[in-house]
């Protein structure tokens, strides 16, 4: 592992002073050819790449407007400047998104612009060079595409497009990150980014099944490619095996077999992620989504529920009715899709669930927003359901929650660091420096409020956090699911609790309890 | 890059996963280890072989529950969880154990 210093959390988030090149080594590995073709981009860097990629370019300005809005309309006032986490973790001034942005500018203007045909160095537009390929490989991946940047942009210039756009290019002219482009092979050939066969899902569903009955005395189904089930489960395939996620896929069979729900989960599209928006290949994306249609209509269902994965709600909530729909075969009487959130909460609201929150009394609960939940999606039917939906059922079930800093959270929440594709070891420098300003909001409830635990519903912020945040001193058990905590809370009919459950589960207002002492603090330093 | 054993090159990816499964035995898993800074003991070693095992069955790392739960059993009920399992295996049991049994690097998004 490449050895880098660990920032230090001081008593409040400092705008770094610029250092030139911070990260200019900082890149990820490339993607083998095998990986590429799998795709249908080309093996290696294919000769006359310049002009391929100018061609490639000029197809994409042809086919997203917001392109070339973006593109045309920067006026450099600076208001994005401090906003990137990745900015704010390594002064590397390239990581500010107008600079990031200007690796693409700088090539639109010199092949798209009168100006800079004719006048490069007046507009500053640069030819595209191996050069400057390498500063798009570097830079670009280290952009999460978490949007916070558009919030403050005056003319909303959406940095996480072009950067999926500059992805499109690379791969297109052959030069494709391993992580994503794995995964995306992974997800055709194998039905799920971990490549879990389905004798093992199976054989791993079973055993959660017999968990469940062992702590609880309940037969709770996880089941399989059954036919005719009401509700299909789409979930990141995380949840099937890592920790804290699998936690939270137990609260959803829980919350499934207490609302008497018929579901399954399908082996065929036995995950929600699609790395293919990572990469901004609509085609690609495509193929993913569709894998989720024809499963769900080869077992009948009458409606499909995401689970707890950020970018994958984004594509769901956003994208799938253009990519795969119509879904005219779904219920018209529930949301299509629907979030696991927007299921649990309804359940909640109809006073279907009854919760002893006193199970979660030994964590005080702060939450995460997830940027591609906050910032690019909603729940319920009402603008802001997205923010208040997780809160309302972490306050449904725990006694303890607090907000983090109003500028962190909500459309401001800041990036946990490994999203966008960038959840891999080789990055592992800037995802620790990116979840800087995260663990600066978290040190400061978790000093001044004793919050003891950060709740998410995101698959990569969930494992990108219990990675980074030993990093910053605290637990790496100190990230829970939103599900796990209803799954502790939650008292199924018939289970064996040896206590009398709370009669009212409807959302409480936050509590201002003492602070308990805290299970995870700040480091002294690194 | 590559690993060299008595005189053998054996091929691995950038991260030192084994590009060829078929090619694993334990002087290499010991190989591996070092390059982790690991001093493999039948603790490591027993932890190796479940994962070795659960992948010819199944094709794949088993879950880290899965895991915790098959060191309960073996080890006792005080090592069957994540944190034993960081101990002997500090950059995390899945990535770093499976790297040592020869397994194909854990993908997705964990």
């Amino acid at each position: 592992m490449a050895i880098f210093d660990v920032p230090t959390l001081k008593d409040f988030l400092d705008i770094p002073k610029i250092q030139e090149g911070a990260m200019a080594h900082s890149k990820p590995f490339v993607a083998s050819p095998e990986h590429q073709q799998k795709l249908g981009f080309p093996g290696e860097l294919v000769d006359g790449w310049e002009d391929k990629a100018i061609a490639k370019f000029g197809d994409l300005l042809g086919r997203y407007r917001s392109l070339q809005v973006y593109m045309d309309s920067c006026v450099k006032c600076g208001a994005c400047t401090d906003k990137c986490h990745y900015f704010l973790g390594t002064g590397d001034p390239k990581n500010m998104p107008v600079a990031r942005q200007d690796l693409m500018r700088q090539v639109y203007r010199r092949y798209f612009t009168f100006a800079g045909k004719w006048f490069p160095w007046l507009v500053g537009a640069k030819d595209m060079t191996k050069k400057v390929l390498d500063d798009w490989y570097s830079y670009f991946h280290q952009c999460s595409q978490c949007r916070r940047c558009a919030v403050y942009c005056p003319y909303g210039i959406d940095t996480a497009e072009i950067s999926m756009a500059a992805r499109e290019i690379m791969d297109s002219v052959g030069q494709g990150q391993k992580y994503c482009n794995e995964i995306i092979g992974k997800v055709h050939e194998k039905s799920n980014n971990l490549g879990l066969p389905a004798k093992a899902l199976k054989a791993t569903l079973e055993d959660l099944e017999e968990d469940i009955e062992d702590e609880t005395g309940i037969k709770v189904r996880l089941p399989l490619d059954v036919e005719g089930a009401d509700i299909l489960l789409v979930t990141p395939s995380a949840d099937f095996v890592a920790e804290p996620h699998v936690d939270g896929l137990i609260g959803y069979a829980k919350v499934f077999h207490q609302a008497g729900a018929s579901w399954t989960i399908s082996s065929y599209a036995s995950e929600a992620a699609n790395f293919a928006m990572f990469i901004g290949s609509y085609e690609q994306m495509h193929d993913i989504a569709e894998r989720i249609r024809k499963a769900a209509q080869d077992l009948g269902v009458k409606r499909i529920v995401v689970g707890e994965c950020g970018h994958a709600w984004r594509v769901a909530y956003n994208f799938w009715n253009t990519l795969a729909g119509p879904f005219d075969f779904l219920d018209p009487n529930y949301p299509v899709p629907m979030h696991i959130c927007e299921y649990t909460h309804d359940l909640i609201e109809e006073g279907k669930l009854k919760f002893d929150k006193s199970a979660n009394d030994h964590m005080t609960l702060t939450y995460h927003d997830s940027c591609n939940v906050a910032r690019a999606s909603r729940m319920g039917d009402k603008p802001g359901g997205q923010f208040e939906f997780p809160r309302d059922i972490i306050k449904a079930v725990c006694n303890n929650y607090v907000d983090m800093a109003a500028d962190t959270i909500r459309e401001s929440t800041y990036c946990c660091g490994g999203g966008g594709g960038l959840l891999t070891d080789d990055l592992m420098e800037l995802r620790v420096k990116g979840a800087l300003p995260r663990m600066q909001a978290l040190k400061q409830v978790t000093e001044n409020n004793g919050v003891t635990h950060m709740a998410a519903i995101c698959a990569i912020c969930k494992s990108q956090f219990a990675k980074v945040m030993p990093y910053y001193g605290f637990e790496m058990d100190g990230i829970v699911s939103i599900h796990q905590l209803v799954s502790n809370a939650l008292i199924m009919d018939g289970q064996n609790t040896g206590e009398d459950p709370e009669e009212d589960p409807a959302p409480e207002k936050e509590t201002d309890k003492d602070p308990k002492t805290p299970e995870i603090s700040a480091a002294e330093g690194p | 890059m590559t690993y060299t054993l008595d005189g053998a090159t054996i091929p691995a990816d950038e991260e030192g996963y084994l590009s060829d499964l078929s090619v694993w035995n334990k002087e290499l898993a010991g190989l591996i280890a070092k390059d982790e800074n690991i001093e493999m003991n039948d603790d490591h070693w027993e932890v190796v072989n479940f994962l070795r095992d659960y992948y010819e069955e199944y094709q794949i790392a088993p879950a880290i529950r899965v895991l915790t739960k098959a060191v309960k059993k073996s080890l006792g009920d005080d090592k069957g969880n994540s944190k034993y399992l960081y101990e002997l295996f500090p950059y995390g049991p899945a990535k770093q154990a499976c790297k040592i049994a020869g397994l194909p690097k854990p993908t997705g998004c964990i």
